[in-house]
Parts: structure tokens; C-alpha cells; sequence
């Protein structure tokens, strides 16, 4: 069989598929159906240093071939992260990616800082949240915001550095260069993109945050289109993602300039489609004689 | 406690009123996890999100599972397309059911289409079981004949007076409290009815264990869509429907939260 593995910053994955932060638990909630050691990483639910609450229900709304959300990063805490989720994590998984998010410059600092000295495999930066009031994506918006996080997570940690960018900005290659220039290894993209839905019956936004994050197929081509800017505006490996569900997604999203792939919605959908993806990716190298993916890695022929 | 995710063929199809179906799926594996009260996510084709419908009945020998559904948007109109022979792709059981203390007098309260997921209550507790259904008016009763086939003492009310008591399951509620008692109260149903069936409970002093509807995404506990306001140990906490609930002791429930 064709061999899938990718590096990334140093960090091997046995094939290019992760899940998506926020949509894959802290890799506990599908392993009914197959083990985690199938998928090439996971990228766990977005942690602050402390618990968070998360926003008032209703937090997810169905649109046309995506869903919006409005978790507002409920989680444990990047303490329980550590202590109950990540020693089951490293034992069942392959490469453990914890995503970071903060309000201020110091919640990212320590929680970098805590992960600094844990088993995780790699850092996701993600300042790209569309869900939260204060922090998430109001660091991802502006090159200074982008760089000055960057900078004060870098010097915080040796781990390998991803930084999540958001799509909700004016030039997404800026936001790259600049996260590049302050030592990101690596970036990913994209977040969701602001949204919203109101029912037409009651006059009321379906989400009680009024305004949410879209994912899923709706966004692929906007993913690709981000992937393939970046790709030609910086040096450091890409993960893509932004509504890849079926196998051929994934090579159009290398094809544009991922070296790697995130799943996120398309699991909600069908939650076999990460091994599907991965099945087909084999059976498309095997076919065009591929010996590795960073073969096909930004290898699109523009017009 | 596992659950399954496959395509699974569908060996029954009818019609319990207008725009209401049951469609009972070979699922051997399924059925013989399930519990009354757990709920499957249900493709509806075409559509990005499974469709949540609870579990109504469960035959561990012959393998199968029932799901009866009342038609709300597209995509349960798209699940009840689906006839005899078809497969639908389910992933289930899902959630924590009804915890069911056996020999103990339970009153099942539902409201709508709440009143499904209860019927395997009355299947389990017979005669000891005693179902308050409560229905809009006298064409959108369901299941009531089946409740009473396993058994069950059955009290209809329809909003219209059309059938039965003329007014809120409540009324019949505390009147059974009363006059026989209960050692639990199990409810499901619209929200207004949940909180008041609650309140009743709380006035009596009995326990009540109710099952709640979220939106949801993954189902499975992964994406924390699905949220419910919940107490415990004194401290607030948005817990999973899909994986804390969908059944909860009414205690832990924090309502309007
Ligand atoms: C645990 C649980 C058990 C349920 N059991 C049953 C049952 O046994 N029988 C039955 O008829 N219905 C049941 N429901 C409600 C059922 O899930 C909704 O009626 C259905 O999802 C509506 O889908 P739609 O495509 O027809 O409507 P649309 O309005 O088109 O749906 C749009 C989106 O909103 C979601 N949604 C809409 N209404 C609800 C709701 N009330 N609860 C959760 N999500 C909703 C849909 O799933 C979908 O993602 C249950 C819900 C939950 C949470
Ligand atoms: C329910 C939900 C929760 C999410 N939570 C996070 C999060 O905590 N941190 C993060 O960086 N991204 C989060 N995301 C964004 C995804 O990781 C991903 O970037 C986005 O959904 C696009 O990919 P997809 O279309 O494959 O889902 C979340 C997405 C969803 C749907
Ligand atoms: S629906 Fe995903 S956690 Fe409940």
C-alpha cells in the first residue's frame, strides 16, 4: 500500500488526515467506531488556561451544505487537558496537536507555557475564533495582533508552532507572512467563517450568540482559494482545511499548497469519512504512481 | 455502553397519524445495546446534520429498533421518504436512557411527539407504569393503544377536549400522585410541559427524570453543540444532551439557564 506519511515541522504523521479542533472531542467520542491510531493526528478542542463556560444555547444552526456555531470554546481547561485527556491521547493517537485560545496576550503565554512541559506533539495557535467576545479572532484580524501573539507563544515554547488563521480578514497573506516572520513552523487554514441565520417565524437568529462560525462543504472553495494564496506567499508548510469531506477534496486542498489535511464537519455527516479519505488517497497514489504526497503539494498549474 | 454507525434496512414503514411515521430497521448489534430512552442520529440525505429521533421500541431477539417521527422541515420529510426494503444510514444508541428502578410505581408524562421514547417504559414496567399522553387534538394521538397492549394504565388529554381530559397532562399528573403515588415521574415533550410537570414533581417530592431536545451536531459528545444549563455538586455546567442526557434527573437541571 502507498506510503501516506507527511512531516511537518519536524513532527511525522503516518498519513496527512487530522481532525478538526472543536469537532473531535479531545479524541475520546469515536472510538466506538475505530481507533484513533488510524487518523494521522487530532487536533483537540480549542483550550484556555482556565475552564470556559461557552456561549448560551441554541450554538449550531444547519445551512445549505454547512452548519454555523457558536460554542465559544467551552472546555476543561488546559490543566484537565493535561492530566485527564492527554496520557489516553498519546497512548491511542498518532500526533497530538493542542489548540490554544486566549483572551489577552498572558492566557496564551501560560497555557503555552503548561503544554510546553506536556507529551503534546505540536502547538495550534488559534487565534481565529469567531465565537468569543474578547481575544479568538480579534488577534487573527490585524498583522500586529498576529505577530505580537505569535512572538510572546514562540518564546514561550519549543514545541513546533501552528498558528490557525481566519478568513475573515481583508488579506489572509499578510496575516501569513507575518505569523512566518515571528517564528510560526507551520500554518493552518482555514477558521469559519462568520455567519448567520434567522428564523423567519419568531424573528430571532437561530443562534442565541446571534452570529456564528460556517463550516462544512459551503466553505471548500473559499478554503482552497486562502491555501492556494498562502501557499504562494510563504515558506512554511500548510494544513488545510475548510469543508473537505470526501477524498478528492483532500487532493485538491494539496494541490493548492496543503501539506496536510483537517476534517471537521464532514464527521457530524458521516463519521467514518476521515478512514474513507484516507482509503482513497492510497488508492489515488497507488493508481498515479505516487510515492509521496509532497509530490502533489502545491503542484496545481495555475492559468 | 457502545454505539454503531452503519446503514440498516428497513423491515416495517406505517402511518400513526397524519405526517407522523414508524419505521422499524434491522439492527441486531443496535438493538441489543439500546435502552429506553437512548436516541440514534438519522442521515436525511442531501443534508449536512443527522436528524435526532429517539428510541421507541426495542426487540433484542428479532434485531430490530422502531423510530416514530412526526415530519417538522426537510429533513425529517427526506427520512420519511424511506419505505420497506430502503436502508437509512443511523448511528446509535446515543445518550443515557431512563434509569428504571425495577417494582417501583413510574408515571410516564409525554407530550406530542415527546411521547415516543416513552413506550419502552411501559414495555418494561406493565401494570406499574402509568402513562399521562398528552395530544394537540383527536387526530394526532399516538402509541396510547400500545401503551395500554404492555399493560399500562393509560390517561389521554388532548388540548381541544376532543378526547379524553380537556387540558394539561398536569392536572391528571398530580391527581395520580395523589391519589396512588409514584416513585418516579418520567417526562418528555415540549419544554413548557417538561417544566411543568417538574414543578409538579417538586411541589409532591418526587423524582422525575426528564428527556431533553438540543440542537445538535455530532451526537456522540465531541463538538459541545448540544448544550443544557446543569447543576451539580453546587456548580454550574453546561452539560452534553446528546451524551450527559438526553435524560436527566430534573435536579441537575438548571431550566431557562
Ligand atoms: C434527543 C432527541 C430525541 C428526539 N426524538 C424525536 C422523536 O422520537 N421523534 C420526533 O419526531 N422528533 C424527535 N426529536 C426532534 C427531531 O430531532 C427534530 O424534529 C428534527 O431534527 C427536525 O429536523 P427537520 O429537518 O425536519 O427540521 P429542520 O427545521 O429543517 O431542521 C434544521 C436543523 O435543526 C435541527 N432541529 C430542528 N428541530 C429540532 C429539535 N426539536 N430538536 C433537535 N434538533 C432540531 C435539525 O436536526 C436540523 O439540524 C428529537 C430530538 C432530540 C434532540
Ligand atoms: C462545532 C465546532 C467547533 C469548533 N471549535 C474550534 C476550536 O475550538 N478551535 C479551532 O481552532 N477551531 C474550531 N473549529 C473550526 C474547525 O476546526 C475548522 O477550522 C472549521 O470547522 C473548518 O473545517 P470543516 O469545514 O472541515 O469543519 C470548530 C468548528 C466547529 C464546527
Ligand atoms: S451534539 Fe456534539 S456534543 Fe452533543
Amino acid at each position: 500500500m502507498a506510503d501516506l506519511s507527511v512531516r511537518i515541522a519536524g513532527v511525522e504523521f503516518p498519513n496527512p488526515v487530522i481532525a478538526a479542533s472543536g469537532t473531535y472531542g479531545n479524541g475520546e467520542c469515536y472510538t466506538d467506531l475505530y481507533p484513533l491510531s488510524r487518523l494521522g493526528g487530532v487536533s483537540c478542542k480549542g483550550m484556555t488556561i482556565l475552564p470556559k463556560m461557552g456561549n448560551v444555547p441554541p450554538r449550531i444552526a444547519e445551512t445549505p451544505s454547512g452548519i454555523l456555531n457558536s460554542v465559544g470554546l467551552q472546555n476543561h481547561g488546559v490543566e484537565a487537558f493535561i492530566e485527564y485527556y492527554l496520557p489516553t491521547l498519546k497512548e491511542e493517537g498518532n500526533v497530538i496537536i493542542a489548540n490554544v485560545a486566549g483572551a489577552v496576550l498572558d492566557d496564551y503565554i501560560a497555557a503555552a507555557e503548561a503544554l510546553d512541559a506536556s507529551d503534546v506533539d505540536m502547538i495550534e495557535l488559534n487565534i481565529s475564533c469567531p465565537n468569543v467576545k474578547a481575544g479568538g479572532a480579534t488577534w487573527g484580524v490585524t498583522c500586529e495582533g498576529a505577530a505580537a501573539v505569535t512572538k510572546a507563544v514562540r518564546a514561550a515554547t519549543s514545541k513546533p508552532l501552528i498558528v490557525k488563521l481566519t478568513p475573515n480578514v481583508t488579506s489572509i497573506t499578510d496575516i501569513a507572512k507575518a505569523v512566518e516572520a515571528e517564528g510560526a513552523d507551520s500554518i493552518s487554514l482555514i477558521n469559519t467563517l462568520l455567519g448567520m441565520r434567522i428564523d423567519i417565524r419568531n424573528r430571532r437568529p437561530i443562534l442565541h450568540n446571534n452570529v456564528g462560525g460556517l463550516s462544512g462543504p459551503a466553505i471548500f472553495p473559499v478554503a482552497v482559494r486562502c491555501v492556494w494564496q498562502c501557499y504562494n506567499a510563504v515558506k512554511i508548510p500548510i494544513i488545510g482545511m475548510g469543508g473537505i469531506s470526501t477524498w478528492e477534496d483532500a487532493v485538491e486542498m494539496m494541490l493548492a499548497g496543503a501539506s496536510a489535511i483537517q476534517i471537521g464537519t464532514a464527521i457530524f455527516t458521516d463519521p467514518y469519512a476521515p478512514l474513507k479519505v484516507i482509503d482513497g488517497l492510497a488508492e489515488y497514489m497507488d493508481k498515479n504512481g505516487i510515492k509521496s504526497l509532497s509530490e502533489i503539494v502545491g503542484q496545481v498549474k495555475p492559468w | 455502553m457502545s454505539y454503531f454507525c452503519d446503514k440498516y434496512t428497513i423491515v416495517e414503514k406505517t402511518t400513526l397519524a397524519a405526517g407522523i411515521f414508524s419505521i422499524t430497521v434491522k439492527c441486531p448489534e443496535m438493538a441489543k445495546a439500546a435502552e429506553v430512552g437512548q436516541f440514534a442520529n438519522i442521515t436525511a440525505e442531501g443534508y449536512t446534520l443527522r436528524r435526532p429521533i429517539s428510541i421507541c421500541g426495542i426487540d433484542k431477539e428479532a434485531g430490530t429498533l422502531r423510530f416514530v417521527f412526526e415530519v417538522r422541515g426537510k429533513g425529517t420529510e427526506v427520512i420519511s421518504r424511506a419505505n420497506v426494503g430502503d436502508t437509512l444510514d443511523i448511528l446509535g444508541p446515543l445518550g443515557n436512557g431512563f434509569k428504571l428502578p425495577q417494582g417501583r410505581k413510574i408515571i410516564a408524562v409525554g407530550g406530542g411527539i415527546g411521547v415516543p421514547p416513552l413506550l419502552g417504559i411501559a414495555k418494561e414496567c406493565a401494570s406499574d407504569c402509568t402513562a399521562v399522553l398528552g395530544f394537540r387534538s383527536y387526530d394526532r394521538i399516538i402509541l396510547d393503544k400500545e401503551f395500554e397492549k404492555y399493560g399500562a394504565n393509560v390517561a389521554v388529554c388532548t388540548d381541544d377536549g376532543t378526547v379524553g381530559f380537556n387540558g394539561l397532562v398536569t392536572v391528571p399528573l398530580e391527581n395520580t400522585l395523589k391519589n396512588v403515588g409514584a416513585d418516579l415521574v418520567c417526562a418528555c415533550g415540549p419544554e413548557p410541559m417538561i417544566k411543568a410537570v417538574v414543578a409538579v414533581c417538586d411541589k409532591m417530592n418526587v423524582p422525575c427524570q426528564v428527556s431533553l431536545e438540543q440542537r445538535m451536531g455530532c451526537g456522540v459528545g465531541a463538538c459541545v453543540v448540544c448544550s443544557c444549563m446543569t447543576v451539580r455538586n453546587g456548580e454550574e455546567y453546561y452539560a452534553r444532551v446528546c451524551k450527559d442526557g438526553p435524560v436527566f434527573d430534573s435536579k441537575e437541571v438548571k431550566f431557562n439557564g
